[in-house]
């Protein structure tokens, strides 16, 4: 009981934060897998649903993944990461469904929207939903970090949805110890997020270490972009730059993945893991404040969109 | 530098506090210090600042992430906040420092290594301070920080900081806390937070931030008692793993080893460790946390929801239990007679209860005996008779074996956080 400095011994029976972290998501993975009859893991070809099927390979190895990987697919896609998706899945053995949010516009479930800014970023919330009801999911993992986003930050692992597939912040059930509730009825489900502790530091260090093949555009590589909102976005097909917005070539990187139409790119000469590593180190913003046009609308976009059903 | 990041500890440490007490400012700082705050956080949070009409940046709508928090100024959850130095990676669990937040502070406190508690050193001990020392204590966080803030504020002065601790130590020789370390800081001004004071030059202790990366925490596990609650039996079904029967969990207790004579609760039945196997490949020896698959040498009948454990140290086993449980429920009330559903380690039971033996007022610590109910934020000790036989340690020896929550049959809501004092 008294002031004065402790000294730390290394201790042959402490784990780095990468290996208890992985322990940590391997935990909540099989737990969900003994506890519920459906569970479905959304993946987005992005670094952390790539490193959440690598946690999934593990806890369940050496039997294969014992769940299917859901793509919800904007159609909006960089086609290196639709490669990459297909050549992991067939590796994996797992099943793969996709949720088609050009399917739901078509037959009129979700509108597309219009003007120069359109997006389908949160028409995915309906493809999101339809596919779990059909496919009767009752847990989806998500690859979310608390680190992303404030309304995030207040999230469960263990997320509970109502029937409308619905996210009540105000009513989130406590989650202490090791111990998480997967209780539903009939219609309700669980989102489960198994890398919530983790940082996007945390994520490439994983990367890293464990040598995790990643889709080129997370890489420095020259691409035709324009400027709009202070970020660079990609000269796609489904995205006009306006009169004001000349398009020109630069040397850039992805830092998150998702609708090409609103994922922004950031200048970057790291073309290797090491590389992008000492610049996520250094680096001064946020990577969704840095590169997705959709949550800088507000304060609490990202709680509205979720209280919706979003990721 | 980014190589040397790889073998950091991860420190899980919990605060609570309401506005006043520099809580948030003091992670503020650690985070802003370590940097860990991004431009376009600090850019947002002026910026809802401004529109609050708040005259200085509100550190606090950093972590208040929810539009309730915002609007109402206040925490009502838990946040959960990461920081990392070159040393160690950070997880701060965030929580309301006020008495309808209980059930919070005692969320965040499962989970935590080391607690930090901010007294004033204006008002000294206070009813707050001796409450997150109370739950700290229950829940058993190894580490206490008392941080004596605001010492701007008292002229720097020595005598003022050892009347804090003199009476905080003489409060805390009524709790079951272990290791205790008083630092005087001022949140506001930095001092003692990331660095050494130059205005206490009669301080002789290390700055908070040291503290946190140097505290031992490695030996805070029980490296002692061997338990591993099977969580999911894997097999595989395929050609090149044809008789493959992995029993997949995560360590509890003790250490395991292949060679490892074992007994599997509730069968009572032994065998040998023949293999501890990973993705990675096999191991020498597993302890907790790790996350392993364990083959056995003989083929036995083993599920989800057994144990294994040592024959000649195993865990109590029985369906009768006394605990404190922390009432969670918002909606409904315990009572002797409530059936619940209990889980704990891998296993899910029913429970009912039995008896309530008392309540304790979490301010005073006195127990309130011959109460009829628990409400929400409240604790007290109860007798639980569960449907069938748990397999548990004292939660005072062991977090994850001693520990359980229950759950409402009806809305399905966790309701309840209990910590096993032993067999009736």
């Amino acid at each position: 009981m008294s002031p004065g400095p402790t000294t730390a011994t290394p201790s042959p029976h402490s784990l780095s934060n990468l290996r208890e972290l992985e322990a940590e998501s391997i935990h909540i993975m099989r737990e969900v897998a003994a506890e519920f009859e459906c569970p479905g893991l959304l993946f987005s070809g992005g670094k952390d649903s790539i490193v959440m099927l690598r946690l999934a390979e593990k806890a369940f190895w050496p039997a294969k993944v014992p769940f299917p990987v859901v793509h919800v697919d904007t159609g909006h896609n960089f086609d290196e990461v639709i490669a990459y998706r297909d050549k992991r899945v067939a590796e994996l053995g797992v099943r793969l469904i996709v949720g088609s949010v050009q399917a739901d516009i078509d037959a009129g479930r979700a509108i597309e929207e219009t003007g120069p800014r359109a997006s389908r970023n949160r028409l995915q919330t309906v493809t999101l939903l339809r596919t779990i009801e059909e496919q009767r999911f009752d847990a989806a993992f998500g690859g979310a970090r608390r680190d992303e986003d404030k309304a995030r930050a207040k999230e469960r692992v263990f997320s509970f949805r109502d029937e409308f597939g619905q996210w009540d912040p105000k009513n989130q059930r406590p989650e202490l110890w090791a111990l998480f509730n997967g209780k539903i009825r009939r219609g309700e489900h669980i989102r489960v997020f198994p890398i919530s502790n983790w940082t996007e530091l945390d994520i490439w260090q994983y990367v890293d270490e464990e040598k995790i093949e990643l889709p080129s555009i997370y890489f420095a590589h020259r691409r035709r972009v324009f400027l709009r909102d202070n970020m660079w976005l990609a000269d796609t097909p489904f995205v006009t730059p306006q009169a004001n917005e000349p398009i020109i070539e630069k040397l850039v990187r992805f830092r998150t993945v998702g609708d090409a139409s609103c994922t922004g790119a950031v200048e970057s000469a790291a073309d290797t893991v090491e590389k992008v590593i000492a610049e996520v180190a250094a680096t001064r913003i946020t990577e969704r404040g840095a590169t997705r046009a959709d949550d800088k609308i507000s304060e609490a976009g990202m709680e509205d969109r979720k209280k919706e059903g979003y990721f | 530098m980014a190589m040397a990041l790889h073998n950091r500890e991860i420190l899980r440490l919990a605060t609570a506090g309401s506005v006043d007490d520099g809580k948030s400012t003091l992670i503020g700082r650690l985070l802003y210090d370590t940097k860990s705050i991004f431009e376009d956080q600090l850019e947002a949070v002026e910026r809802t600042s401004i529109q609050m009409g708040s005259q200085y940046v509100n550190l606090a709508l950093l972590t208040d992430g929810l539009r309730a928090e915002r609007e109402q100024g206040i925490t009502i959850d838990v946040a959960y906040r990461y920081f990392a130095t070159p040393r160690r990676k950070f997880i701060i669990a965030d929580t309301p420092g006020h008495i309808q937040y209980t059930r919070n502070m005692v969320t965040g406190a499962s989970t935590a290594d080391l607690a930090l508690i901010l007294i004033d050193a204006r008002n000294g001990v206070v009813e707050q301070s001796r409450r997150h020392a109370f739950i700290s204590s229950l829940l058993r966080i190894p580490h206490l920080v008392v941080c004596v803030n605001k010492m701007d504020l008292v002229g720097y002065e020595e005598e003022a900081y050892e009347l804090v601790c003199a009476e905080f130590t003489e409060f805390a020789r009524k709790l079951d806390v272990g290791d205790v370390t008083f630092i005087p800081i001022s949140a506001l001004h930095g001092d003692n937070v990331v660095d050494r004071s130059a205005s206490m030059a009669w301080y002789q202790g290390t700055s908070l931030l040291h503290h946190l990366e140097h505290v031992h925490i490695a030996s805070d596990r029980n490296l002692i008692d061997a338990r591993f609650p099977v969580q999911y039996v894997i097999r595989p079904y395929n050609d090149e793993h044809h008789d493959y029967r992995g029993l997949a969990g995560t360590v509890a207790g003790g250490i395991f080893k292949p060679g490892d004579e074992v007994m599997v609760l509730p069968s009572g039945l032994t065998s040998r460790v023949a293999a501890i196997e990973t993705f990675d490949g096999s191991l020498d020896e597993a302890c907790a946390p790790m996350s392993v698959t364990i083959r056995l040498a003989d083929d036995l009948d083993v599920s989800r929801g057994d144990m294994l454990c040592r024959p000649n140290n195993q865990p109590m086993v029985g369906q009768d239990i006394e605990a404190m449980v922390c009432w969670m429920g918002d909606r409904t009330r315990l009572t002797a007679g409530a059936k619940l559903t209990i889980k704990h380690t891998t296993r899910t039971a029913r429970a009912l209860v039995k008896e309530l033996r008392y309540r304790l007022d979490i301010n005073s610590l006195h127990r309130q005996e011959g109460v009829e109910s628990l409400g929400l934020n409240d604790i007290g000790r109860v007798s639980l008779r569960t449907t069938q036989p748990l397999f548990f340690d004292e939660y005072r020896r062991n977090r994850a074996t001693g520990s359980f929550i229950l759950i409402d049959e009806s809305s399905m809501a966790t309701v309840g956080a209990g910590m096993i004092i032993g067999p009736e």
